[in-house]
């Protein structure tokens, strides 16, 4: 059977195990879950070993049809770029599932609707980066909100209904316009040749597209992208999402949800509309500026650990855009690896975050202080992941930093220059929270909290090791990603800049 | 004066004639009948005619002739397809309507007096609502497959006069209830009386009253357009007030909301079937080729319609009237079907009819269980918490309202998708846009219905979900099984519909 087929049906299966055992045998309940994370997690990881990354055609693929009418077919397969999200997709749903053991007991509705929630999210998560049939990846892209709404708005804390709402209505948004742009592909499909939603043939199509039709169903994908993703101006959903979700549906939303805004924007803003793309290059390129910038000064001025790691974030995805828009190999690598260094760092800040939060009964960074003496093996593990947050060479989010600061300067100089201070403003934004949360003297009423224990030091290891290791050698990742980085440059006919001489006179 | 005698062919008229006979059936027992076995023997009646109807359409389905009934009636492949989605609505309605509890008990009497008081403790109960229904259900069968105006205008009124009076039937609320029969018929007469003088125009423009006679008429040229813009005019007038299109929409709320709630369902959705399929056979058989006379007008009624019926939505309190604008946004969205004008066009308005109508009278079905002492509660804020009280029931309507909204895996996102395709196929960008627009919008009252039910927490006023009866139970069911189906696998239905429905003149 086809290896991302049963990476989907599994964690199906898991759900339907979910719904046949009793609602009070929590235990059972969260111990059949892991084992679908872990699972699907083993399977994800075979796949990486089968994969060939010399070969830049979609491997894996399978293609059934679906509305034989309409053209659309159940059509998935991976390349590089997609599988390299996948791993880190199923990577780290088994450390949601394990670091948040308890997090689903303050919700509005039993741990097994919890469980079956986020088993059918893992199913999306990864069709959505799966899909070769630009249909079906619409599909699992607005049906993946519903069990997200249902997460923040059933479990999460605060005033989690309206960010829930909020969530939701900011996506739709972005999707409708979306599906305006796919009605559009479709349509000039079927006048040049059959209506149909296979991505290869799309790939084609902006040959007979006039250039305002281009311009305007690139803005479609596009906005929906940059909400996803969030690009400020576009972003002011995530922090309240971010903060008001629980800590494992955070480390989903902005981890893995997050990644399809950008993963679209090279799929298929770039593929399906390379004149457009490069049209509204320098306005994307801006914007992905401002929200390095912006994003970084909101954190600095955050109040709350939570909202913290939610503004980090949308500095980190203005350098994941910025490096996808400087359209360079190095650019793209870099980008592709960030995306997946982004997801295991955010993934340990905010666990990290929210296990700090669960024991002090607050987020707000100045009830905290003094954790290193009181809490040891917690304090290094938010040091740790901060340090990979403010890409600290060594760690995996250098080497992503620096690729696409690279491979944006030989483009774009001033707009890598002016990111570049991006970094400066990072050092602030982790050390501050550090030197308060951290250091210091032990702020009355944490004397007593009670460090990591077994099962949460045995969720967040892995997640340090992976920081560690591919800080270190990224060479395995970056081995299948760029391949299939410069092939989707190559395919739409974008090239390197030539280095020029002047600099060096 | 020679008399011919008028040829007939049975099998294909069967339909029709099935439950015209059902209804006359209905009629006797209700005069001869001992009172205490009307209910079960109209029950009985009903739902048997309805099914031998459909096995009657079954049977003819692919004899195709336009000589069913001497040129007057058209039995082809769009009528069959249209007569069976409205055969299987009024089923799932019947089911609805045969819980009588929120039926007036003696529908002539004064509301409040004496009488009333002693029918209700007398146990009386309407049976006479299914014989109306059935005699509805006739005019709605004739309705899509009228091919003369004559026809077509009995087939409105057979259809309309019961409905007028089973607005009125609510047990609760019955002042309401009747003002909204009253105004019915009062603003449904008058657009009949505009029918009516379309036909006149028509027959003046074309010498005929046939549908082919004048399309003929249109590709002649030959007539005076004065007459024939006249004609189309007044004819839609009377076609747009049937499904609430704006502005001749300002029936709807009120009598969705006066109605009893099974009724609504009926009326919401088996109307809609049948007046959207003698508008699009007229359209697209007399019309057609005079599109630029109709098609810019009913491109701003469309953009209107859709725009209007989600913007207004928001500002209600009461889930009946939500629902109605609903509709209204709805039938706007049908409109981009129409004016497609194409035979993608016909295939997905058919099949959002269907998807519709399912929905709807699944939805509807759900509003007559949440009840307090005093009949159904409308008012959505008693609605909250919902999802506490009767988790199944409540997750029920949110995917239909979910189906509402268009989001994928609903069979709403399908009808959705076909329809702006087709409009857009056919050069409307204006509808694809406002269509996407307003879904937007609509996207926002339908979340916020689904935040009331599951976020909120119940308001303890006495409130409460019945337990629904077998066959309310039957109704739910299959409405939500069905758009699930459509949602996930539509292309059985899908080609089944591209291969059935074509008009033949």
């Amino acid at each position: 059977m086809n290896a991302l087929t049963t990476m989907m049906l599994l964690p199906i299966l898991g759900t339907l195990l979910l719904a046949v055992i009793p609602n009070d045998q929590v235990l059972r309940i969260k111990q059949a879950a892991l084992a679908t994370t872990l699972l699907v997690a083993a399977s994800g990881v075979l796949a990486w070993f089968n994969f060939n990354a010399a070969d830049t055609s979609f491997q894996f693929v399978q293609s059934v049809e679906w509305i034989p009418s309409f053209g659309i077919n159940y059509a998935v397969g991976v390349d590089g770029l997609s599988l390299v999200l996948i791993l880190m997709s199923v990577l780290l749903a088994p450390i949601v599932v394990l670091a948040g053991w308890n997090e689903s007991e303050g919700g509005r509705w039993s741990t097994k609707v919890f469980y079956m929630l986020i088993l059918v999210l893992e199913t999306m998560m990864i069709g959505v980066f799966a899909a070769t049939d630009v249909f079906l990846f619409y599909v699992i892209f607005e049906a993946m909100l519903i069990p997200v709404y249902f997460l923040i708005g059933g479990y999460g804390s605060g005033d989690r209904a309206a960010a829930a709402v909020k969530f939701l209505l900011y996506s739709l948004f972005g999707g409708l316009l979306m599906l305006a742009s796919i009605i559009g592909l479709y349509v000039i499909s079927g006048a040049n040749g059959g209506h149909t939603f296979d991505i290869n043939k799309l790939s084609e199509l902006h040959n007979y597209m006039s250039s305002t039709t281009q311009n305007l169903l690139f803005l479609g994908f596009f906005i929906a992208f940059a909400i996803k993703a969030p690009l400020w101006p576009l972003h002011t959903w995530l922090p309240d999402a971010a903060s008001s979700a629980t800590p494992g549906t955070s480390v989903l939303l902005l981890g893995v949800l997050d990644k399809v805004g950008t993963f679209g924007m090279i799929r298929f803003c770039l593929t399906l509309f390379p004149d457009a793309s490069k049209t509204f290059t320098p306005i994307i390129i801006t914007l992905a500026v401002i929200s390095i910038i912006y994003g970084a000064f909101l954190a600095i001025g955050a109040t709350d650990i939570k909202r913290l790691i939610a503004y980090t974030s949308i500095s980190h995805f203005g350098f994941i855009t910025m490096g996808i828009f400087a359209m360079t190999t190095q650019g793209h690598s870099g980008a592709t690896l960030y995306m997946f260094n982004h997801g295991f760092s955010t993934a340990a800040l905010f666990i990290v975050a929210g296990w700090m939060a669960a024991r002090r009964g607050s987020s707000t960074i100045a009830d905290f202080g003094g954790l290193q003496r009181v809490t040891p093996v917690m304090a290094w593990s938010f040091f740790i992941a901060g340090m990979s947050s403010l890409a600290l060479p060594g760690l995996s989010s250098f080497v992503s930093e620096f690729l696409v600061l690279v491979g944006t300067f030989t483009r774009y100089p001033v707009a890598a220059i002016i990111a570049t201070f991006g970094i400066v403003l990072a050092a602030l934004y982790i050390l501050i929270p550090v030197q308060k949360a951290l250091h210091g003297p032990t702020t009355p009423g944490n004397e007593n909290l009670p460090d990591l224990n077994f099962r949460e030091k045995i969720a967040i290891a892995p997640v340090m090791a992976i920081i560690i290791a591919l800080g270190f050698y990224p060479a395995p990742l970056l081995n299948v990603i760029n391949p299939a980085s410069a092939h989707v440059l190559e395919v739409q006919g974008f090239t390197d800049p030539t280095p020029s001489e002047g600099a060096g006179k | 004066m020679e008399f011919i005698a008028p040829s007939l062919n049975y099998a294909q008229l069967a339909p029709i004639l099935i439950v015209l006979a059902g209804a006359l059936a209905g009629v006797l027992i209700e005069a001869f009948a001992p009172r205490a076995s009307r209910y079960s023997s109209q029950l009985f009646v009903a739902l048997f005619s309805l099914v031998a109807s459909f096995a009657a359409l079954v049977r003819v389905r692919t004899q195709t002739s336009v000589d069913a009934a001497m040129g007057s009636v058209a039995f082809d492949g769009v009528g069959v397809l249209l007569q069976g989605s409205i055969l299987i609505i009024a089923v799932l309605s019947i089911f609805l309507i045969a819980d009588q509890e929120s039926f007036t008990a003696l529908a002539a009497s004064v509301p409040g007096s004496e009488e009333e008081r002693d029918a209700v403790q007398s146990d009386l109960r309407v049976t006479e609502v299914f014989p109306l229904t059935l005699f509805a259900v006739a005019g709605m069968l004739l309705f899509p497959v009228a091919s003369d105006l004559i026809t077509l205008f009995v087939a409105l009124e057979v259809l309309s006069l019961p409905l007028y009076l089973m607005a009125g039937l609510s047990r609760r609320r019955r002042l309401a209830s009747q003002e909204a029969a009253l105004k019915y018929f009062l603003l449904g007469a008058f657009s009949s009386a505009f029918f009516l003088l379309g036909i006149a125009y028509l027959f003046g423009y074309s010498g005929s009253i046939t549908l082919a006679g004048i399309q003929a008429s249109v590709i002649g040229g030959a007539g005076n357009d004065v007459f024939l813009l006249l004609g189309i005019a007044f004819i839609s007038i009377g076609l747009l007030f049937k499904v609430g299109a704006v502005p001749f929409h300002a029936w709807s709320p009120d009598v969705y909301q006066g109605a009893p709630t099974a009724i609504t369902g009926f009326m919401a959705a088996a109307t809609k079937v049948a007046a959207f399929g003698a508008i699009l056979r007229i359209f697209y058989v007399s019309f057609a080729n005079a599109e630029w006379q109709w098609k810019p007008a009913m491109v701003v009624i469309a953009i209107i319609t859709m725009v209007f019926g989600s913007v207004v939505a928001i500002a209600q309190r009461d889930v009946k009237r939500m629902l109605a604008y609903s509709s209204i946004a709805h039938a706007g969205f049908l409109l981009a079907g129409v004016i497609a004008l194409s035979k993608t066009g016909l295939e997905a308005s058919i099949f959002y009819l269907f998807a519709y109508g399912v929905a709807t009278v699944g939805a509807f079905g759900i509003v007559t269980l949440v009840r307090d002492a005093s009949g159904e509660v409308g008012d959505l804020n008693r609605w909250s918490g919902l999802g506490k009280r009767a988790p199944l029931l409540a997750s029920a309507f949110a995917f239909f309202l979910l189906a509402f909204a268009g989001i994928p895996l609903t069979s709403g996102f399908i009808g959705k998708f076909s329809i702006f395709s087709a409009a857009y196929e056919s050069g409307s960008t204006s509808i694809l846009i406002a269509g996407v627009l307003s879904s937007a919008v609509a996207a926002f009252f339908y979340i916020r219905v689904i935040v009331l039910m599951f976020f909120k927490d119940p308001i303890e006023d006495g409130t409460s979900v019945v337990i629904p009866s077998a066959l309310t139970t039957i109704t739910i069911t299959v409405s939500s099984v069905l758009t699930l189906i459509l949602g996930i696998y539509p292309a059985p239905l899908i080609d089944f519909i591209a291969t059935t429905a074509t008009f033949i003149r």
